[in-house]
């Protein structure tokens, strides 16, 4: 690579003088690696502190030394195998780290308060009654209780009383409200108990409720936490970086957030566009798939608008990086990408749902019980304690750990099934989908072109052209070194916009357009045949062979429609791509209703319409172009190699080359949505059981303990059961988790064409992706239906 | 019964010196990377080499 890379805007300076660097690294698959990273960086001159981040798959570096020369900190990583990218901690990230840390402080403060007045209330208890226990050590028990449980209610509570008083202020009603009630009055109450000299307090409860609550919520948490931190790596060691081009003609290779409105920006061959802009110099063909769903490639020239997220084919260009300025294709999708997240109903999560029902019923039998003792003639303070009583044991425990730990536990098994959540709700919306829109291009379709007739051409022919086409940066070249994912490069020559040639036993080999290899006829009459098939010609001697190269279905695109169907989902398909293409696929899938040439306002129209049906719609797209779609469906999903705007509009992002997660996903979440059912309905035969005890007057405090944790342990258990799948889904990928790789790179040099910083991130690492999965099989490519 | 007053102070003061050195290793970062704290503890690297063998 030519051009240096400009690390210094990405160095973090303390104010002590410390300066420090974060980086997201690729392959680190078991624990000798971190071993092996720290020892190996560790001797560099001028490096202070050298740190992995074992869970977040991170490495932070810190130095005070002018002289420390961070380049040099890559090299030595490099050799070693390891991909690293530098890494900015977004803003939002942060905030959840620190929140984080909070709810495990007000844990840690809740935990110590619940044992202590544990072991104070346990001698309350086994002295009670007609015990041996005298009033003066019963009150000064008591009293010791409440001087460790009030200010440790204080703190440790505020999570939910702060929620609850933003909820109330707001006029609404959410879990948070009847918690803090629920811990305030048996405070308050256990405080005027103990002053009164009376036999029980409830300090136990209240502290006890806290922990539990405060548990389920920290874990809620750290489960969120980790997911966001693997799609931030992966947004790292992906996200495109820009090649900036200064006045004076230097390049330097930049974060693409670093790039300004006004700055030019050269994009080679072969390489995404990382910017909007309009090309300043050079020609070349676009592939707008990934932004328009249009298979067909765009020839641009100078003063053309250009689009990020396009395949840049057959020359090196110049672009004029350039705000949106109203009137292009960008800001039509703006537009509509804030109506439609604007537009969007907020959906009630389901334990909103059931505390609106619940909290006015638990006020309500409160109420009543107090005033039917009164009408017992019983006196004021019996019947108050009876109605506090009941609003201490209905206080939800386990129904505000119902749906939590349902979704801790699933959100953890979409992990390993290589779905990252990015809305906390999204589980039970995908639960409750039931038509399935599918864009076609990069989503049912691979995102990269394939070779389609692999199976027709000899396999030794098929080595020596991937061998060549190794050497070539071209998209079509990409797509036939694919075919072997292992070959060697050979020492090969490229000549410019026509192909590769290089000399094997003594005779020439080339690889390249059909003009370069003399194969104009041949692929004159088979481009007759099909417009959308692109063609690479190879000759060696009187070896010839002509690749058939076109956008192919995803490997396993056939089985998972008929999996869905299975399920009683209907599913249709809207692209942006011409009706004929959109009609091959729909075809080939068995999928009866699509259309084709939507713009993005025509995708949300009939998003809209399905709405007017009634119908709750999962949409599944990767372009630009569906982000609008996306933000105004019901639910939905969108792969992680797809266009930042659009994984940012999806309400969960999926891994990998493969569809299944789509399945995965519906049946996980499905499970889920009837364990959160069956907690609640737990909760509620809990509340059945132990309300009439509490309206008596028969509760003591240790039954309220007693069932407390009960139900919460039980709900919990319950959870678990969300984790366990008994079909195993097949797709996680090795950056989703240490478990499954190409175990640990050891020493050696690795991959000498894989730079620890390049260009065109995206593609190689599906390439990697390719390497891994077997998907070689093109079980189902589009001739099938020709 | 006055040994109370001396043991339950004790006993807290117990409570609170572990909370305190919970609260001190949170802020000093100690549960950021718990996965790899526990490969860590396994590791040899602290062994100094020449003398040890």
């Amino acid at each position: 690579m030519t051009a240096a890379f400009d690390y210094d805007s990405l160095v973090t300076r303390s104010e002590n003088g410390a300066r420090r660097f974060e980086a997201a690294v690729e392959g680190m698959t078991c624990a000798a690696c971190i071993g092996e990273i720290e020892a190996g960086l560790r001797d560099l001159p001028g490096l202070d502190h050298v740190r992995v981040n074992y869970t977040n798959r991170r490495l932070a570096l810190e130095w005070r030394d002018d002289s420390f020369d961070l380049a040099s900190a890559f090299e030595p990583l490099r050799r070693m195998g390891y991909t690293v990218r530098p890494f900015e901690l977004a803003e939002s990230e942060r905030e959840e780290i620190e929140t984080s840390r909070w709810l495990l402080r007000c844990l840690a403060i809740a935990g110590f308060a619940a044992m202590n007045v544990m072991l104070l209330s346990v001698g309350v208890w086994v002295g009670g009654g007609d015990g041996d226990i005298d009033p003066a050590t019963r009150d000064l028990f008591h009293g010791v209780s409440a001087l460790i449980a009030l200010p440790a209610a204080a703190f440790a509570g505020q999570p939910f009383f702060r929620s609850a008083f933003g909820a109330l202020r707001a006029g609404r009603l959410n879990m948070d409200v009847p918690i803090s009630l629920g811990v305030l009055l048996a405070l308050g109450m256990s405080v005027y108990e103990t002053l009164t000299h009376a036999e029980h307090a409830y300090f136990d409860s209240a502290t006890m409720l806290l922990s539990f609550l405060l548990l389920g919520r920290f874990l809620d948490h750290a489960m969120r936490r980790k997911t966001r931190a693997v799609a931030a790596n992966l947004a790292a060691l992906r996200a495109p970086l820009a090649c900036r081009l200064s006045s004076d003609g230097a390049e330097t290779i930049v974060p693409l957030a670093k790039i300004a409105p006004g700055d030019m920006v050269r994009v080679r061959p072969g390489e995404r566009l990382p910017v909007d802009g309009v090309v300043a110099t050079g020609a070349s063909q676009l592939d707008e798939s990934l932004v328009t769903g249009e298979t067909k490639r765009r020839a641009v020239a100078p003063g053309d608008q250009v689009y990020a997220g396009s395949m840049n084919y057959d020359g090196a260009l110049t672009i004029r990086v350039e705000a949106a300025n109203g009137a292009t294709l960008l800001d039509d999708i703006e537009r509509l990408l804030e109506k439609a997240t604007h537009a969007r109903s907020r959906y009630m999560r389901l334990a909103d749902r059931v505390s609106r029902l619940y909290a006015p019923m638990v006020h309500l039998a409160a109420l009543s019980t107090a005033l039917f003792w009164l009408w017992r003639d019983a006196s004021l303070h019996d019947a108050l304690i009876a109605a506090i009583c009941v609003l201490i044991i209905t206080c939800p425990c386990a129904l505000a750990l119902a749906v939590p730990a349902v979704q801790v536990v699933a959100s953890g098994a979409l992990f390993r099934a290589g779905v990252l959540l990015n809305s906390a709700d999204a589980i039970e919306r995908l639960a409750e989908a039931d038509t399935i829109v599918f864009d076609k291009t990069g989503t049912l379709t691979a995102p990269e072109p394939r070779v389609v007739n692999a199976g027709d051409v000899d396999a030794g022919v098929i080595d020596l052209a991937a061998r060549l086409a190794r050497v070539s940066s071209h998209p079509l070249a990409r797509a036939v070194a694919q075919e072997r994912p292992q070959a060697e490069p050979l020492e090969a020559r490229e000549e410019h916009g026509r192909g590769v040639c290089a000399m094997v036993e003594g005779v020439e080999a080339r690889l390249g357009s059909p003009a370069f290899c003399g194969l104009e006829d041949e692929a004159a009459r088979v481009g007759a045949l099909d417009g959308d098939m692109s063609l690479v010609a190879f000759r060696h001697g009187e070896t010839r062979a002509l690749f058939h190269i076109r956008q192919a279905l995803r490997s396993d695109a056939v089985g998972t429609i008929m999996a869905l169907k299975a399920r009683g989902v209907a599913i249709e398909i809207l692209s942006g791509d011409r009706a004929e293409a959109v009609e091959q696929v729909a075809c080939a899938l068995g999928v009866p209703r699509w259309s084709g040439g939507l713009k993005p306002a025509d995708k949300v129209a009939r998003l809209e319409a399905l709405r007017a049906e009634g119908r709750k719609v999962l949409m599944v797209g990767d372009g630009l172009n569906d982000a609008p779609a996306l933000a105004s469906a019901y639910v939905s999903l969108s792969p992680i190699d797809a266009t930042q705007i659009t994984q940012a509009a999806a309400d969960a992002v999926f891994l990998g080359e493969r569809l299944a997660p789509v399945v995965a996903t519906l049946d996980l979440a499905r499970k889920a949505r009837a364990l959160m059912r069956q907690n609640l309905a737990l909760s509620v035969i809990y509340n059945v059981f132990a309300v009439p005890l509490a309206m008596a007057g028969w509760l003591t405090p240790l039954i309220a303990a007693a069932a407390m944790s009960g139900s919460s342990i039980l709900v919990t258990l319950n959870a678990l059961r969300a984790g366990s799948n008994r079909e195993r889904l097949p797709s996680p990928l090795p950056q989703s988790g240490g478990e499954i790789g190409r175990g640990c790179v050891k020493g050696g040099d690795v991959k000498p064409d894989s730079p620890p910083l390049h260009l065109s991130p995206a593609s190689r690492e599906r390439e990697q992706v390719a390497a891994l999965g077997a998907f070689r099989g093109k079980s189902a490519s589009m001739e099938s239906v020709e | 019964m006055t040994v109370l007053l001396f043991l339950i102070p004790l006993a807290l003061l117990l409570g609170l010196i572990a909370l305190g050195a919970f609260m001190w290793s949170l802020k000093r970062g100690q549960f950021e990377d718990l996965d790899g704290a526990a490969h860590r503890v396994l590791m040899d690297d602290d062994i100094e080499g020449e003398h040890e063998r």
